[in-house]
């Protein structure tokens, strides 16, 4: 018999992570709640374009089934299929519980909710509080589960970073093994379910408009464990984002959503400021190409056409790999309502006023559509461990539409959290010998530790990092060919091979950021040769991943889902492919040129 | 202008009880730079401008666009967000030191829970049903939406309570955010339920009636929180609040 009150760790205090957490301290069971950072800084306070639902309030005869062919369709056909269906199907529901915790979605005249358009889709079906949906998503949750942590519910572990899972002989998972990021204590706690809520794996990339705990270090460690790995080549690039020395700012896609405008100047010696271009000496692209979409299209076609027009026809403003995304032509008064925020960070972060002059952006590594593998019920293969969210690999497919991001985290929260309840209350004991489970992760982990603040080599961490970035933003992002991708996999050997080489310039056991960092990118180089083999060996083109060697989809041979499974004695992948379920929409040619 | 260089200096401390010390530091300037990517650098490089071998600088971030609240420090003087803090807008060479009103853990890390835990006192929440299918939410009007929104934007920074000249130990004051964050939730159609408790928690030692009006708070703001409006509206329902239980009593 489980005890009465079952504890389950959930890892990550994101939208995934916090849903989850409302779900099972609802249903009566206590949480453990970790997160480096504190959850309300969690990285979804990022998101800011929107949250998609078919709530169908504009008139348009939206629904969730057409929501459903959206996103099956904007995936190219690689999401199972009954998950989506279900979430496209839970999204007005959810939308109604946000508003009902006080979510301040932007609001019609009659004090309905608002939705605009966004990416890959002809209805306005996209919710938004100002421009930081995200943020304000992340508070409501927040807010409801500090009331849990007052009652007692749930009690939160923030600056402690998951190290490993505990799992027993039996391939079962009994906790998971943590430390404290001040006394940088390693301890194991025990559970009856584990809920990984991590998110994305930007700094895999190096700059990427993610936020800088987005390491995918979680998932690295977990599939070193023998958690699958599934789609891991899927990571999607934002068309527009702002560059910047320490991180790629995104501009968002309600930019476009709200009538903005991509476009460059038709002469590549054009000198003059962007604003003093006429009509006529202007080449809007993606209107030209996409005449049904225009500047809708999904972000893998709009992202391909901008490298198209920058590298392949030389039109870069000011030969710098830069395109305009214009709003100038819009009045201030509707831009501040609908965009204020998002045109803040710009003029905040370069300098110039976007409600006068067109903005400078270029794609940026965004999303990553890949991650541990779930069933429909979001557990690994490793039994009572979940993953939901971001970290998890369901729902998006080849490419993920925008604005389904926020939605999926909280579907997958909402599913997780009943069933792991539900798990734990079926749970046999644990067998008598897990304390050695216990034991052993504990001892691998300090050791680990000791090796690291005792290596006496010559490489620095945060260089290595950088050419990391370098190589995989290159190599494994847009375009992908081959012989690049086997170079870059080469590269990854190298770079696992220098860090048995690092030295800490700071070896103190308090607060070490640093020391961290280092232990994370371990696991992100790990992760990082799952990416690039599982890009090498797909030879087709889908959604965000793109080969001129293979131009065209080909289902006969790749509508599968990659699994990356970790081999330890080779210490490299070993790759499985899974049918992908299309039972309910049959694939289809993915065109968006039509008109 | 190929070798201007940025000259910065950092307070560092090692642990919450170790002796502060300063160290200088001098990077090639490029264009573009914050705060941020100057403490990037020295972790790839990490030597004072001496020459001096260092350790990197620690300090808490996350999104690095100002919306998670996490990068709050002082920089020449003045709280706020090092993400947003961009080097060419600032004079030389820089100051940068953690807040002082918080706990240092180490370097520009304080410890701000003190105000997550003022958030749990005036119970900052709508106090739903519960998650099960309950239909829409109340219409609220554009209005009413906008003045909300702007409250809801606060990212718990703790930038206004450094800079609030009553917000230190002998008061106990719980700072603009939290009295904001109240009127927030007062506001809302639901929310409006637990009312009274939070201007209870908000009367007394440490409650509202600490604010001398000095205003730092509301020009400090990052995200531009009414915060001076919120406390005058707050105020003014604590006030009529203790008036009522007076001649209740
Ligand atoms: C700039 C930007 C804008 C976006 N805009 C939109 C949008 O408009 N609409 C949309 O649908 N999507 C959008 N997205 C995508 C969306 O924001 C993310 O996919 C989503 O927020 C991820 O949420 P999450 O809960 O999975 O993870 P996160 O919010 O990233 O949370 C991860 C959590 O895990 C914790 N964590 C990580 N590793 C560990 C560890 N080892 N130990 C302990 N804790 C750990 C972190 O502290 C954090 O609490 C945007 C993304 C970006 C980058
Ligand atoms: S008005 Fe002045 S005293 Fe009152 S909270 Fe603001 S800074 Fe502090
Ligand atoms: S009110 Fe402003 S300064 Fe204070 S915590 Fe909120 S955002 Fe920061
Ligand atoms: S890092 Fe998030 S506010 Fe600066």
């Amino acid at each position: 018999m489980a005890a009465a009150t079952p504890r389950i760790i959930i890892v990550g205090g994101g939208l995934a992570g916090l849903s989850a957490a409302i779900k099972v301290a609802e249903l009566g069971a206590h949480v453990d709640l970790f997160s480096i950072v504190p959850v309300k800084r969690s990285h979804s306070v990022c998101a800011q374009g929107g949250i998609n639902s078919a709530k169908n309030l504009k008139g348009e005869g939206d629904s969730s089934w057409a929501h459903f062919d959206d996103t099956v369709f904007g995936g190219d056909f690689l999401a199972n299929q009954l998950p989506v269906k279900q979430m496209c199907e839970m999204g007005p529901g959810i939308i109604d519980l946000l508003d009902r915790m006080g979510v301040p979605f932007n609001r019609t005249a009659e004090g309905l909710l608002d939705f605009r358009r966004f990416g890959g889709t002809l209805f306005h079906r996209t919710a938004f509080a100002g421009a930081t949906t995200g943020q304000q998503m992340l508070y409501a949750l927040d807010e409801q589960v500090r009331r849990f942590e007052a009652e007692g519910k749930v009690k939160k572990y923030e600056y402690w970073e998951f190290l490993s899972a505990v799992i027993d002989p039996q391939r079962v998972c009994r906790g998971i093994c943590a430390m404290d990021l001040r006394s940088m204590e390693v301890v194991t706690f025990p559970a009856a379910a584990v809920i990984m809520a991590t998110g994305g794996v930007g700094a895999i990339f190096g700059k990427s408009t993610n936020s800088v705990v987005c390491t995918g270090s979680s998932q690295g460690a977990l599939y070193q464990q023998g958690v699958a790995y599934a789609n891991g080549e899927m990571i999607q690039v934002h068309p527009t984002c702002i560059p910047g020395e320490d991180k790629l700012r995104l501009m968002s896609e309600s930019a476009r959503g709200e009538g903005g405008r991509v476009w460059v100047p038709k002469d590549p010696n054009e000198t003059r400021p962007g604003k003093q271009v006429p009509e006529e000496d202007r080449w809007y692209f993606l209107e030209d190409w996409y005449p049904k979409y225009g500047n809708l299209v999904p972000r893998d076609i709009a992202t391909r056409a901008i490298h198209k027009v920058v590298h392949d026809h030389g039109l870069g403003v000011q030969g710098m790999p830069m395109v305009y995304l214009d709003l100038s032509h819009i009045d201030r008064a509707t831009l501040d309502r609908k965009l204020g925020g998002i045109l803040d960070i710009y003029e905040k972060f370069v300098g110039d006023d976007p409600h006068e002059v067109p903005m400078k952006i270029f794609p940026g590594m965004h999303y990553t559509m890949g991650g541990l593998w779930v069933d429909n019920d979001q557990m690994t293969n490793i039994t009572g461990l979940y993953a939901i969210g971001e970290c998890d690999y369901s729902i998006h497919g080849a490419n993920r539409l925008g604005a389904n991001s926020l939605l999926s985290c909280i579907y997958a929260g909402f599913i997780a959290g009943p069933h792991s309840v539900n798990y734990a209350q079926n749970l046999a004991a644990a067998p008598a010998n897990v304390a050695h489970s216990f034991e052993d992760e504990k001892k691998r982990q300090m050791e680990a530790n000791t090796r690291l603040l005792s290596n006496q080599g010559t490489e620095n961490p945060f260089k290595l990092w950088r050419e990391l970035g370098a190589v995989m933003s290159a190599n494994v992002t847009v375009t992908r060919y081959n012989e690049k991708l086997q170079e870059t996999d080469v590269k990854l050997v190298e770079l696992l091979q220098r860090y048995r080489n690092v030295n800490l310039s700071d070896k103190s056991m308090w607060s070490n950021q640093s020391f961290m960092f280092t232990r994370q990118l371990y696991n992100m180089l790990q992760l990082a040769r799952v990416m690039t083999q599982g890009a090498l060996l797909r030879d087709e083109s889908r959604g965000s991943h793109y080969k001129p060697e293979f131009p065209d989809r080909d289902d006969a041979n790749f509508l599968k889902t990659t699994k990356a499974f970790f081999a330890p004695d080779a210490d490299e992948p070993r790759f499985e492919w899974e049918p992908v379920d299309t039972s309910l929409i049959p694939p289809r040619p993915r065109r968006y040129d039509s008109k | 202008m190929a070798n201007k260089s940025v000259l910065f200096k950092v307070k560092r401390q090692a642990t919450p009880t170790s002796e502060p010390y300063w160290e200088e530091f001098e990077l090639a300037w490029r264009p573009g730079l914050n705060v941020i990517s100057l403490f990037m650098d020295i972790a790839e490089n990490p030597v004072t401008r001496e020459g001096k071998p260092t350790t990197p600088i620690n300090y808490d971030s996350n999104c690095l666009e100002e919306v998670c609240g996490s990068c709050a420090m002082l920089i020449n003087g003045k709280a706020r967000m090092a993400c947003s803090a961009l080097v060419d807008n600032l004079e030389q060479p820089l100051t940068i030191e953690p807040f002082s009103k918080f706990p240092v853990i180490r370097d520009l890390q304080v410890d701000r829970s003190v105000l997550f835990e003022n958030l749990k006192a005036i119970k900052a929440w709508i106090p739903i049903d519960g998650t099960y299918a309950l239909g829409e939410g109340p219409r609220v009007l554009p209005q009413v939406q906008e003045q909300a929104y702007e409250l809801s934007t606060c990212m718990s920074c703790c930038c206004c309570m450094e800079a609030c000249p009553q917000f230190n130990e002998s008061t106990g004051f719980v700072g603009a955010a939290t009295i904001a964050q109240a009127r927030l939730f007062n506001m809302h159609p639901t929310g409006k339920v637990l009312k009274d408790e939070r201007l209870k928690a908000l009367m007394g030692d440490g409650g509202i009636q600490e604010c001398a009006y000095a205003q730092n708070c509301v020009e400090i703001c990052p995200k531009d929180i009414p915060l001076t409006k919120s406390i005058s509206d707050v105020g003014g329902d604590v006030m009529k609040k203790a008036i009522l239980d007076f001649f209740r009593t």
